[in-house]
């Protein structure tokens, strides 16, 4: 199959978790999860194993061997980070807790008033709805939405109505986690600009499988925030990414007080440390950031243009696999090439919780439920969904799998042929 | 999860009234309509008692949800239509200790009648919230229905 990783054997082996059996030995684990949770390579367990037992530390505060290691390790997964996005300055990558937290920053401190307009769109993650419901209900601006089109890509068919001098944040979702959909951000944000809105990506399924590279976008068209998270990149959970424009950072007030995160202290009042030490209060997580830092070296060795072809490959083949159970339907976009390494679809007569639990029992793991996009759902009439995800360890014989035990959910509850 | 798990989970009657529930549709008239949802997956009823001196006439609903939802809400009405709202009560505190019971609880068949084929269900954490949704929405009815009685009285 073209676009399939080479080493794919290889890969696999990275995993140790993917030797995982059920059942005393007599069913594999296939796992088709990673939308939700990426597993992880070897060297991001002993990375954080080594830290831990050789190195730990506080960071930044300590006088000692240990801490100069650990602060050295710290500031290096910031590199590290820094050369996965291709962020123009380093000190523009703030650690968070993970992708929500980042949104929930920028939420918090960006100003808004009433008559601002935040636009967000209909398939977003609840982590990125939410906060925006916050914010507009505490300042009184309001919150727009571009709707979605049939075949589940944003509708821009009245983005001039949506993004207006009076919008003041574009917040959007790169990769959809429900549908799949790779959106056009560059051309939104060329758009957000145009009119002075900040723009905020939220790369949550975008960083594990396509190649981002900040600087090289033209800066018209370079969002001001994106957010990812640690755990989805093969990375730890415990960790996530904001990465701002530094002039836009430094215009946002901090999110939170405390230790690290400041120049000085009187008992009258506070003068703050420079990014990205000003967003970054309290003893962050240190061992995660390191071991985010060793996923993000894993992901950039194999190839992120690699990792993005291999994903293309998987996704045509399971799409094409899907069409071919009785009563599948599959939602979002037909095309692989438009899509991130989520499909989600339906089994008719059959709800999403049976499927999983039946899949389960054949040791194929897939997510059933609202996939934290419930607008999403309700846009295309569905109570709730199946979702399988690949990624870079995928195999086609997974997506058989999965085609295999679809087959024998439909026996299992006695639909027709 | 093995098949033979699969099989305690999914027993004939639950599938049965997965595909002919009971009692299903919202009538008049009532006393008392919650609307339950369960956050992790989605699945929701809206439910309806109708209680005339302590006794529950009618439990109506709407649902959306999995087999071991729309099962329970089913299963629900068949136990607890027609009694006193003391003694569904009982039936509602033997449904729970079953449902947590870890799959350590031997059931009262004689209270829960078609209800023990949740024991199964009762293994597998993930899936004990399915079985409570239409339990828990009664209770709350059932509560708000009784101050609506009383609220009369005075
Ligand atoms: C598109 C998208 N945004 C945000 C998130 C939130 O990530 P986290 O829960 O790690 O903050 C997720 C993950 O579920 C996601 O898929």
């Amino acid at each position: 199959m073209k676009g399939l990783l080479p080493d794919l054997d290889l890969v696999r082996k990275d995993f140790p978790i993917l030797e995982r059996t059920f059942d005393g030995g007599e069913t594999p684990l296939v796992y088709l999860d990673s939308a939700n949770t990426s597993q992880k390579p070897q060297i991001v367990i002993d990375t954080m194993v080594d830290h831990l037992e050789r190195h730990n530390a506080n960071i930044a505060r300590a006088m000692h061997h240990l801490g100069a290691e650990a602060t050295e390790a710290f500031e290096g997964a910031r590199d590290t980070v820094a050369r996965f996005l291709g962020a123009p300055e380093r000190d523009e990558v703030i650690f968070t807790k993970n992708a929500s937290e980042g949104l929930n920053l920028v939420a918090n401190t960006v100003p808004l008033s009433p008559g601002d307009v935040v636009v967000t769109t209909e398939m977003e993650h609840h982590s990125n709805i939410v906060p925006w419901q916050l914010a507009t209900q505490r300042s009184g601006a309001s919150l727009k939405w571009f709707g979605l089109t049939d075949s589940g890509e944003l509708d821009l068919s009245n983005i001039d109505e949506l993004i207006t001098p009076a919008t003041k944040i574009v917040a959007l979702t790169w990769v959809s986690n429900m549908l799949g959909t790779i959106n056009p951000i560059a051309e939104i944000t060329r758009k957000a600009h145009e009119v002075g809105a900040l723009v905020v990506i939220d790369a949550a399924q975008a960083a594990p499988v396509l190649p981002i590279d900040l600087a090289s976008m033209p800066e018209e068209e370079r969002p001001d925030f994106l957010v990812f998270t640690g755990h989805k990149v093969v990375g730890p959970t415990g960790i996530g990414v904001l990465w701002g424009r530094r002039a836009a950072l430094e215009a946002l007030p901090p999110f939170l007080g405390g230790g690290e995160m400041i120049a000085t202290v009187t008992m009258e009042k506070a003068t703050y440390a420079p990014i990205p030490h000003k967003f970054e209060a309290g003893t962050p997580p240190i061992a995660e950031a390191i071991g985010l830092g060793a996923a993000l070296e894993y992901l950039m060795h194999v190839g992120m243009e690699n990792i993005h072809a291999h994903e293309q490959a998987i996704t045509a083949y399971a799409l094409e696999r899907l069409a071919s159970v009785p009563g599948v339907t599959v939602l979002g976009p037909p095309d692989a090439a438009k899509r991130g390494g989520a499909i989600s679809f339906e089994l008719d007569g059959v709800h999403p919780h049976d499927v999983a639990q039946v899949l389960d029992s054949k040791g194929v793991a897939i997510r059933a439920g609202h996939h934290c996009a419930k607008p999403a759902h309700q846009r295309f009439g569905v109570q709730a969904s199946n979702r399988m995800s690949s990624y870079l360890y995928t195999t086609p014989a997974e997506i058989d799998a999965l085609v295999e035990g679809l087959e024998y959910v439909r026996s299992f509850f006695k639909l027709d042929k | 999860m093995t098949a033979a798990n699969l099989e305690s989970m999914y027993q004939e009657i639950i599938l049965d009234h997965y595909k002919n529930p009971h009692g299903k549709g919202l009538r008049d008239p009532f006393e008392a309509e919650v609307h339950h949802v369960n956050p992790t997956c989605g699945d929701e009823i809206t439910l309806r008692v109708h209680v005339v001196g302590g006794k529950i006439e009618d439990i109506s609903y709407d649902s959306l949800g999995c087999s071991i939802s729309q099962a329970s809400a089913s299963v629900l009405n068949d136990l607890v239509v027609g009694k006193t709202v003391d003694e569904a009560m009982v039936i509602h505190e033997e449904f729970l200790r079953l449902m947590q019971g870890k799959g350590q609880v031997e059931p009262d068949e004689d209270i829960l009648e078609d209800g023990i084929a949740f024991a199964g269900v009762a293994k597998f954490p993930a899936r004990i919230k399915c079985a409570l949704l239409s339990w828990m929405a009664w209770k709350d009815a059932a509560a708000q229905a009784n101050e609506h009685a009383l609220a009369e009285e005075k």
